[in-house]
């Protein structure tokens, strides 16, 4: 690690005056910046703290229903505080990492640094999730650009995530069996206006949404509308832990184990 | 009942108390005064030229006191294998230089070529990147493959050493023609090639290594992380740097694991202590985990062949294994032995097969060096052996139980002497076998396929039958095949004035429980509680010698060492108790602590006989001598032969191809236990890794020699939610017959026994369900590869 300053806010706006700096960049948990500082691959000149920023950390329901996060609330709050409101996403969030990782790493952290094999970016694309910036509301279809690429800007900060609710949801998660990432993660969220199927950690563009599953499951919302369905095709991530067909074949199964733990 | 105390209790574990709560002192836990930090520069490709190296910048750094280049120890020794080999032509094993730092050539991704001494870390790492920027390697093709590395003379790891080749060793010789008879005439030949995949021995605490050096002496000092402080001491100053060695004391305090890669000596070790006497500061360095893994010596690494001539009945008649070995690129100690005399001679298996020939090529490449780990070449035999076994046994429509039964030696058949050179004093397996099946449910297998089959799942069950030889190692004989050192094993025993006990021991213990264990040896000899007795190890300064801890011989060696030097000292007891109970040596017996003579009550106890030693005012000292404190070397007749049994029954998901263990069974034979929980500890540790290699722990290099593997995220290790409860009995026992306590040795039974077991059924499970054009899966079993296998 290189030495650097720190700084901690304790407003979006001083945050933003200090992410103006020079080489300044956001800190949320600190689990995927600190690791890559401390092997000397990222040297930031300061970093700047997200987690005193109260206004940034907590689960809230708005007026429009929807599960609202801030931008700095760690996995394992919404673990535990959007159990009640949005149980797939709870549960997601329950099982991202093992407890350290849970209780520092944060939704904001999660969603800017967009790994390909994250968990987060699955439920936020299969909610058709809303990111809050400190500048501006971005839809989950736009925000996610390929692997580690999003849409925002330097500096841009976000705020809070807002989820609207779905009847049915639900996360599986095929885990490598190393970092215990997603190898394949789907999530399937049905709502009044169609299916949405989001799938992570097998693509190498990035999560991506399968549309002919969520035309299938529009119609059908059942496991068997998925097996009728060939596996998705694409730029399929091929590394030691599974083939790309593996993992495309890995996809169809999940989202058929997701539909049927939907209910 | 069980015994609450000596040899055959359940002792706690003594050493648990500083382990968990945060007490063990380790090397990396031990500040200096004015200590400095090294930090290795290690290469970024696989292999290279060192064009040149410019230290000037380094140098120039805040707080940077020194540079070391190979230039610095090019007129120094070379770090030597342990083991001469040589081929089947005649030849020697090619043999080249292991430098303290690459010189001229950089041979693989971690490869250290310079080092940078701060005064803190963090400049030391400031300056050993800035000596990497002012250094110049142009990049040579990797030499990965181990097929290619023996096919194409002109890409050579070392320039001397033109196709690669270590050496090419047959064992035995004399068998090969033999065997290829067999294998003509024989009804049915099995063929299987396969692969050991080679692993990370990732113990939990990483290398490091403290040198200091005091001016006014001239004595140096090594605390390093090391399982055999002894050899290290020996390889430091005979071979690499040329210290007397009375003037170099290596300690070894608590260490974090080893699993074989803590046996050898490396090239930090020499560093710091060259650093030391340069800077006349303490030196230290500390791995960080990516170096761990690009560093430390890796396991196994094997690929193979393995046919079987066998009657249509499942009788084998003849066994030949073609294999190749990877050692890296370099030799580390102990990489010439384990793939021949740890690995051939093992080959017959607990089995009665007349005829079994071994080739063996070991190879060059540009990876990390490859050298014994956990089991060190007997998993790989027993891996080709049980996995051939069982698909000789589906080939001929045979149960695998059976072709086990027919085939397995008998105990009226001991001692057995092996047509691969060994001499199996005692066993039987047939007892290990049937225990096991019996623990397992054996019986009721087919009502638990049934149920899985209802819930989608395809249940296998896979067996291992295995005998290893380990206690290593009788010296006459490893003489014979090459071992450039003896290895026995020695042990002190001091006994204090006051009746408590100092036993120093050259076995080192890094987990295992030495500390436990051997005092209830001593003090179960001696009558005396075990709290009296206090285990001494890891400190050249304090312990005659050793060969230190590895091959499963702390117990089987050093345990009967100290056995010995314990009778010793009843025997020297029994001679002051004839003194001071005024009666004739040989009417003195010595039991439950107490000296007496023989039927009389007249009696001194061991406390007593203490004191007196040590407060000799009235002894007659021509004939009796003060003091009460005694050595014993001890060198084995023969290796001991640990064997077992075990079953592993899994579930495969048919839609993802994940296998599941449902539960692993083990039976042991160790011959004589001195503490079932400490073995019962030992096995389940061996049995992890075992599973570990099956099911998850993948080493890979790319083409260009990155390790794709190289941290966390990507080598997967064994956790607990990954295995089952494992059942284990070590209640079959014959006890070795050559050494006075009757011990084998369990310490790697687990890793050696396990592999086959997991793949045995896996592939069962994928025959069971319909999938019969899967014969084999190489390890580790990954979802993915059993899908692909699946789907093929
Ligand atoms: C052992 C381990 C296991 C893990 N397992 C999983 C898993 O199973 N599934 C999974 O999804 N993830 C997993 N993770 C990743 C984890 O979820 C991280 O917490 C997450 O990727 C990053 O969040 P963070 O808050 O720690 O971000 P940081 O590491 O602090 O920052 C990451 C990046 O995001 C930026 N950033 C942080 N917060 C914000 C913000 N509010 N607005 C804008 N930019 C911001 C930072 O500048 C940085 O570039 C694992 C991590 C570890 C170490």
């Amino acid at each position: 690690m290189y030495n650097f300053e720190f700084a901690k806010p304790s407003t979006i706006a001083e945050a933003v005056e200090a992410l103006g700096q020079e080489e300044a960049q956001a800190l949320g948990g600190g689990q995927t910046l600190l690791p890559t500082m401390k092997q000397r691959l990222a040297a930031p000149a300061t970093l700047v703290s997200l987690n005193g920023i109260s206004e940034m950390i907590g689960v809230c329901v708005n007026d429009a229903g929807e599960v609202c996060i801030g931008g700095a609330t760690p996995h394992a709050t919404v673990a535990r505080e959007a159990a009640a409101h949005y149980p797939a996403l709870a549960a997601l969030a329950g099982r991202i990492g093992d407890p350290a990782v849970r209780n520092r790493g944060t939704i904001g952290g999660s969603l800017a640094n967009n790994d390909p094999s994250a968990c987060y970016p699955a439920a936020v694309l299969g909610s058709g999730a809303t990111i809050r910036t400190n500048t501006r509301d971005i839809a989950a279809d736009d925000y996610f650009q390929g692997m580690f690429d999003t849409a925002l800007h330097d500096g841009e900060i976000i705020t809070e995530v807002r989820f609207p609710v779905p009847d049915k949801a639900n996360y599986q998660k095929f885990v490598q069996p190393a970092s215990r990432f997603a190898l394949v993660g789907v999530f399937v969220a049905k709502y009044a206006g169609g299916v949405r199927v989001a799938v992570t950690g097998a693509s190498s563009n990035g999560v991506f949404r399968w549309s002919e599953a969520e035309a299938a499951l529009s119609s059908d919302f059942s496991k068997a509308a998925v097996d009728g369905l060939s596996t998705p095709s694409g730029d399929m991530i091929s590394d030691l832990h599974g083939s790309g067909d593996y993992r495309a074949h890995l996809v169809k199964v999940m989202t058929g184990r997701a539909v049927a733990a939907a209910g | 009942m069980p015994k609450d105390h000596g040899i055959g209790a359940r002792s706690k574990r003594r050493e648990d108390t500083r382990f968990l709560t945060g007490k063990g002192v380790y090397t990396d836990d031990m500040a200096m005064q004015g200590q400095v930090y090294a930090v290795m520069v290690r290469s970024t490709v696989a292999h290279g030229k060192i064009v040149s190296i410019d230290t000037s910048a380094a140098e120039a750094m805040p707080g940077v006191l020194a540079v070391f280049t190979g230039e610095d120890f090019a007129e120094v020794g070379g770090n030597p294998a342990g083991w001469l080999i040589h081929s089947r032509n005649g030849e020697p094993m090619r043999e080249p230089k292991r430098p303290v730092l690459a010189h001229g050539k950089v041979r693989h991704v971690g490869d250290a070529y310079a080092a940078v001494i701060a005064e803190t870390y963090a400049q030391a790492k400031d300056g050993a990147e800035a000596l990497a920027a002012g250094t110049v390697i142009e990049e040579l093709p990797a030499v990965i493959d181990m097929a290619a590395a023996v096919a194409n003379a002109d890409n050579r790891v070392h320039d001397e050493i033109p196709d690669n080749l270590c050496f090419d060793w047959g064992w035995i010789e004399d068998n090969r023609e033999a065997v290829d008879q067999a294998m003509k005439s024989a009804e049915h030949v099995t063929t299987l090639e396969l692969v050991n995949n080679r692993l990370v021995p990732n113990a939990m605490e990483p290398r490091a290594s403290i040198g200091e050096y005091n001016p006014g002496t001239g004595d140096y000092k090594l605390t390093t992380t090391s399982q055999n402080p002894h050899m290290t001491r020996l390889l430091v100053c005979a071979f690499v740097l040329g210290i007397p060695e009375n003037k170099l004391t290596v300690v070894a305090p608590d260490v974090g694991g080893g699993f074989g890669s803590k046996i050898y000596h490396y090239g930090e070790e020499a560093l710091v202590l060259a650093a030391a006497k340069k800077l006349g500061r303490p030196v230290r360095w500390t791995a960080e985990r990516s170096e761990s893994f690009l560093s430390d010596a890796h396991g196994r690494d094997h690929v193979t062949k393995i046919e079987i001539g066998c009657t249509k009945e499942g009788e084998m008649l003849a066994l030949r294994a073609t294999t190749m070995a990877n050692v890296g690129a370099y030799l580390s100690n102990f990489a010439t032995v384990t793939p021949t005399y740890l690995h051939g001679t093992v080959m017959a298996g607990p089995y009665k097969t007349p005829h079994v020939y071994v080739n063996l090529k070991t190879v060059f490449t540009n990876t990390a060096p490859v050298d014994a780990y956990r089991g060190a070449g007997r998993p790989e035999a027993t891996y080709s052996i049980e996995r051939a076994i069982d698909k000789m046994a589906r080939e001929l429509g045979l149960d695998p139980v059976e072709v086990r039964r027919k085939n397995l030696l008998t105990p009226d058949m001991f001692p057995y002497t092996t047509p691969v050179g060994l001499v199996y004093d005692t066993g039987n397996y047939q007892a290990t076998l049937e225990k096991s099946l019996d623990l397992a449910d054996y019986a009721g297998f087919e009502a638990r396929v049934a149920q899985s089959a209802a819930n989608g799942k395809l249940r296998g069950i896979g067996l291992s039958t295995w005998v290893e030889a380990c206690g290593l190692a009788p010296s006459h004989l490893v003489g014979q095949l090459g071992s450039r050192v003896g290895l026995y094993d020695a042990a002190t025993v001091r006994v204090n004035a006051t009746g408590t006990l100092s036993v120093m021991t050259g076995a080192h213990s890094h987990g295992q429980g030495h500390e436990t264990v051997f005092a209830q040896i001593v003090a179960d000899k001696l009558g005396i509680s075990e709290d009296q007795v206090e285990i001494v190890h890891g400190d050249t300064s304090k312990i005659p010698f050793g060969m230190g801890s590895y091959g499963s011989r702390s117990l089987a060696v050093a345990g009967n060492a100290m056995n010995n030097a314990v009778d010793k000292i009843i025997a020297k007891g029994k001679k002051i108790a004839a003194h001071m109970l005024e009666a004739a040596e040989g009417d003195i017996t010595f039991e439950n602590g107490s000296f007496s003579v023989a039927g009389t009550d007249k009696a001194k106890s061991f406390g007593e006989i203490a004191f007196s030693a040590y407060v000799p005012h009235n002894y007659p000292l021509e004939e009796l001598e003060p003091g009460l404190e005694e050595t014993a070397f001890y060198d084995p007749n023969n290796f001991t032969y640990p064997a077992g049994a075990y079953l592993c029954e899994v579930e495969v998901d048919p839609d993802t191809g994940v296998v599941e263990i449902m539960n692993f069974t083990c039976a042991d034979d160790f011959g004589n236990v001195m503490n079932p929980m400490v073995v019962e500890g030992q096995v389940h540790g061996g049995v992890v890794q075992g599973i570990g290699q099956a099911m998850i722990e993948q080493t890979t290099y790319d083409q260009s020699g990155q390790l794709l593997s190289g941290s966390y995220m990507e080598y997967a290790m064994p956790r607990a939610d990954d295995v089952p409860m494992i059942t284990v009995d070590h209640s079959c026992a014959t006890p070795c017959t050559h050494n006075p306590l009757g011990v084998k040795g369990c310490g790697e039974a687990g890793a050696i026994g396990s592999p086959p077991a997991v793949v045995n059924a896996v592939i069962d499970a994928l025959q069971r369900g319909g999938y019969t054009h899967v014969t084999h899966v190489d390890m580790p079993v990954t979802p993915s590869r059993v899908w692909a296998a699946m789907n093929g």
